[in-house]
């Protein structure tokens, strides 16, 4: 396995894109930070500046302005770059599917690697899915196919 | 060849970035465990800098030479201030005059290096956290030098490190005195700026700027900016133990100093608020310059 997927897999550092989520989803974001779940036991960390990051956190339906905005994340942070989608709203837009304002679901605007639906989810959850997220980077890479 | 040898093996680069990335591992592991986490494994650090360094590079529009330039100009500097102290630990006459003031000049770089990239990369909040950090650079400069003088006051005069370390191992450390105990506090929050730790992080602000100054690097420049940081948590309290705390070196007790110093800064870390940069400046030109002219003042007079 190539030795920097490995450490890919190993430090993800998440840029927290929330793209006007109703801020549930924010906060069972933040709850893996807290002495409970603690994910900086696997290297995860929340940085600030997009371009530094491994994993795009996207949470909230996409609205007009949103959705150019998390374009322009996308094309910011520096290639690898995984995008995880979290909460019902940012996996398939539930109710708000007809809304006057919400034009397109995140995986319209960037490629999704990992949907974690739930309204909100669990941080059990959300541990559950970022663990999908690493088995499928590193069985793309053993079999070659990245 | 013995130079090349010092410089990239073992004073030098290799040794000081294994033990500046597992001291990095300390700080965090330490923060994890005040706030009652478990915290990441010890090799942490250096699988994020392995993994920084498979990313992409990207050069934003518009940015000069010096954004690529400068991180590697931080790292040669900070990897001599290693190599300069380590060689003198272990051979103390082998040092020669002056070098007290090269390591002085050389420890402002990484500074200078942070503020040229980071106005060089064009970003808003970048700038902001450079005019930042230019204005920290001014503040904790002057209470530091100061502090030093005390140490060459009290070793009669030296500037040359070796003579400093020998003074101490035949006269006892200067931590023992009074004004060597002032000018040693001095010394540790001024250190505590210069690493950029918590109460005087504004220039990396994570919460208002973003990652500020280094807000536009991404790739092989932001592991070499890591891996500067990361030498300089290593040569920082070297530097302290040597000019305050020098009575007993052996391995073991230079290992115990260290990791209480490491330790010590850690715990300043997370238990205080960041400050503003306006009550920094006034921190260190009003109470701490104060104190370090009584500690001044004390060591003329042989206290």
């Amino acid at each position: 396995m190539d030795l920097k997927l490995k450490a890919l897999t190993k430090s993800l550092w998440v840029f927290h894109a929330a793209c006007s989520p109703c801020n549930n989803c924010d906060i069972e974001v933040l709850d893996l930070l807290t002495p409970r779940h603690d994910v900086e036991r696997f290297g995860i960390v929340l940085i600030g500046s997009a371009r530094h990051a491994d994993a795009l956190l996207v949470t909230g339906v996409p609205n007009y302005k949103t959705k150019e905005r998390l374009k322009k994340l996308y094309s910011q942070a520096a290639q690898p770059c995984l995008v995880v989608a979290v909460g019902s709203c940012a996996c398939g837009r539930i109710m708000f599917r007809d809304s006057y304002n919400s034009p397109c679901s995140v995986d319209e605007v960037v490629p999704v690697s990992v949907y974690i639906p739930g309204c909100p989810p669990k941080p059990e959850a959300i541990i559950a899915g970022i663990v999908k997220l690493i088995e499928k980077v590193s069985e793309a890479t053993t079999y070659g196919t990245k | 060849m013995k130079i090349l040898f010092n410089y990239l093996i073992f004073p030098g680069f290799l040794f000081s970035a294994c033990v500046g990335l597992i001291s990095g591992w300390i700080d965090r592991k330490v923060t994890a465990r005040i706030q009652w986490r478990v915290g990441p494994p010890w090799y942490q650090n250096f699988l994020d800098l392995v993994k920084l360094l498979g990313k992409e590079t990207i050069v934003p529009s518009g940015a000069k030479i010096t954004f690529l330039l400068s991180p590697v100009l931080g790292l040669l500097s900070t990897i001599l201030v290693a190599t300069i102290l380590g060689v003198t630990v272990r051979l103390p006459l082998e040092s020669f005059a002056g070098d007290l003031i090269v390591v002085l000049y050389l420890l402002i770089i990484p500074a200078i290096v942070i503020i040229i990239g980071a106005s060089s990369s064009g970003n808003p909040l970048a700038s902001i956290g450079a005019s930042r950090e230019m204005k920290l650079v001014l503040g904790y400069e002057l209470p530091f030098i100061l502090s030093i003088i005390v140490v060459i006051i009290k070793s009669a005069g030296s500037i040359q490190i070796g003579s400093i370390l020998n003074h101490q191992i035949n006269f006892g450390s200067n931590l023992a005195s009074f004004s060597g105990m002032l000018a040693f506090l001095i010394a540790i929050i001024c250190m505590q700026a210069k690493l950029g730790f918590v109460p005087f992080d504004m220039s990396e602000a994570e919460q208002e700027i973003m990652a500020g100054t280094l807000i536009e690097y991404s790739g092989l420049p932001l592991a070499i900016f890591k891996l500067t940081k990361a030498i300089l948590l290593y040569t920082m309290p070297l530097l302290l133990i040597i000019l305050f705390w020098a009575k007993n070196l052996t391995i073991l007790a230079l290992v115990g100093k260290f990791i209480a110093i490491l330790v010590s800064i850690i715990l300043i870390k997370n238990t205080n608020p960041r400050l503003r940069i306006d009550q920094a400046i006034r921190f260190f030109w009003g109470p701490v310059t104060l104190l370090a002219i009584i500690a001044i003042v004390l060591a003329l007079f042989g206290l």
